[in-house]
């Protein structure tokens, strides 16, 4: 007697999940990931012609919360145009009850996949600039990412950063705040009071233990990616851990801690530091001394001082030819 | 239209019930649902053969009718088929340390479970070596779940007429997963002399059936609505035979 083999299994739990699109003008074709509460199918849209992704509740029965914080997550994204987020096309119901919505097709790699090949660490301080300038302009607009890692920031091919899952994003106040000043429409709060979202490791103390977050929730993440992004830059082969310059260390040191009056007041700030660094200027976050002082302008006006240098040897060399 | 079967009872919550007739309705609904899965486990876990495991599965269910195992289960604790699987360990455990002589059923009518029917599925189907037994048990369980969908399925399909979709979904989603040559649409729709957009529209609501008949048996066999939740994401959209 012949029971469902494992193949067979597999292929009923996958064609099982799989999106009613029959009422749509989608056609799913292939998953494209899946997360603990949602699976991205990559498909077609018939009319248009064109690739999208879209992204499907996966519990059969979602609660009202779930379903809500998809719809939620597609709202955000739709009012929300910049390059650094993903345009959202459609929001829509399937016949068994499942939110879904549509996006556009995105490709790219994962920020931690993609470091494992960028070491340089200019390069690396430029895409963390990209971050924090696509989670300011969510800030700007009353949105928290609350979920902010690594594994949510992709990396496309031309190095342009989009920054996913905004599935837990919170507007400021609970909508209240986000309403007029902001132009978004403000939804129900996606979370209960006193509810934990978000990842551990990258989640603030006060995140942590389901307190009110702000902006500055999502710094302590940035934070957290930029440790990451530091940790290992100079490449696998460099002698003994990697050195973190020290004004580096301050912002790091500034994104972190642990209360949230000592943090930047939003991503903007943590980004136009990091830019100062790269720029040569002076890091808000850090204060220098004397020495570094020197070093930091040597640096940046090495040419100008290299040339003022050659000059004032060769006058000196003339001279010295002169009096002999 | 939610996706959860809106006439659902939980078998797990009858099987509690302070009503005789509920809770033997119940518990013959979790019998059903689960025995397959003890057996192969206690054949190939518990390493007993046939006849032994055929003994051990009467009498856990006996007992556990008896001593009203199920009815201590606490859906904030575990999952369903983990405490059962759990009482099965401390069952066998305690009928091997005490060596005693199992009377088949215990001495009442013995349940009628078709023992032949799953060796000849384990003949099919050889367990992988060293395999992790809660693994196995869940993987054996998700089989005994979505055959009793899929003939549900049958059922459902010949009453309604829709032969036609259930051939399609036994060549392609049943067979064709184990085929040494993949059916595709076209393939069967010329077969059948139907247009594919046909053949993929009779798979849409063979699938969209066997997917509701599923969560329907799921949920009764599901202590709380998060334990079915959880269940469900772990069963659906997952390798379901991993």
């Amino acid at each position: 007697m012949k029971g469902l083999s494992d193949a067979t299994l597999g292929h009923l739990g996958e064609v099982a999940d799989w999106p009613d699109l029959s009422s749509t003008k989608y056609e799913a074709a292939s998953v494209l990931g899946r997360g603990g509460m949602a699976t991205v199918y990559l498909a077609h849209d018939r009319d248009l012609g064109r690739e999208v992704a879209i992204k499907v509740i996966r519990l059969p029965e979602p609660a009202p919360e779930i379903a809500e914080r998809l719809r939620q997550e597609a709202r955000i994204l739709a009012q929300l145009e910049h390059p650094g987020l993903v345009p959202v096309h459609d929001l829509g119901t399937l016949p068994d009850g499942r939110v879904f919505y549509v996006m556009k097709r995105v490709r790219g790699r994962r920020l931690d996949e993609h470091l494992r090949d960028e070491r340089a660490l200019s390069a690396r301080l430029r895409l963390f600039e990209r971050v924090c300038e696509t989670v300011s302009f969510a800030h700007a607009h009353g949105v928290i990412h609350r979920d902010l890692k690594p594994e949510n920031v992709m990396v496309g091919p031309f190095g342009e950063v989009l920054v996913l899952d905004w599935g837990v994003a919170k507007l400021s106040g609970d909508g209240d705040a986000a309403g007029p000043a902001s132009g978004l429409v403000p939804g129900p709060p996606t979370t209960a009071h006193g509810t934990v979202v978000g990842t551990p490791g990258f989640m603030s103390p006060e995140q942590a233990r389901g307190q009110p977050v702000d902006a500055r929730a999502d710094v302590f993440a940035l934070g957290r990616i930029l440790e990451s992004m530091l940790a290992d830059h100079g490449g696998p082969d460099a002698e003994g851990p990697a050195r973190v310059p020290r004004p580096l260390a301050s912002i790091l040191a500034k994104a972190l801690a642990p209360e949230p009056d000592q943090r930047y007041p939003g991503a903007r700030e943590v980004g136009e530091d990091v830019a100062r660094y790269l720029s040569g200027q002076r890091v808000l976050a850090h204060r220098e001394s004397v020495f570094e002082v020197l070093g930091r302008l040597a640096t940046k006006y090495k040419t100008p001082l290299a040339l003022i240098i050659a000059y004032v040897l060769m006058r000196a060399a003339l001279l010295f030819w002169r009096g002999r | 239209m939610s996706g959860f079967p809106p006439t659902r009872l939980s078998a797990v919550r009858e099987a509690a019930s302070a009503d005789p007739e509920t809770r033997r309705r119940g518990f013959e609904a979790l019998v059903g649902a689960y025995w397959r899965a003890v057996y192969k486990y206690l054949r190939f876990q518990a390493r007993a053969a046939p006849e032994d495991a055929e003994d051990l599965t009467q009498g856990f269910f006996a007992r556990a009718y008896e001593k009203g195992f199920f009815d201590r289960y606490d859906p904030a604790r575990s999952r369903f088929r983990t405490y059962l699987r759990l009482c099965l360990d401390g069952y066998v455990a305690n009928e091997r340390a005490t060596a005693r002589t199992l009377k088949r059923g215990g001495g009442r009518p013995m349940l009628s479970l078709d023992f032949e029917h799953a060796e000849g599925e384990l003949s099919n189907l050889p367990p992988a070596q060293n395999a992790d037994p809660d693994e196995y048990f869940r993987r054996e369980w998700v089989r005994s779940l979505f055959a009793q969908a899929v003939e549900s399925l049958r059922q459902r399909a010949r009453e309604g007429g829709k032969e036609a979709a259930l051939v399609l979904f036994e060549r392609y989603d049943l067979e064709g997963p184990d085929a040494a040559e993949k059916p595709t649409y076209a393939g069967l729709a010329a077969e059948l002399g139907l247009p594919v957009t046909q053949v993929t529209n009779h798979l849409a609501w063979a699938r969209r059936e066997f997917r509701r008949l599923a969560l329907a048996a799921l949920a009764a066999q599901c202590g709380s609505d998060d334990e079915f939740r959880a269940e469900a994401r772990d069963v659906f959209g997952v390798d379901a035979g991993r």
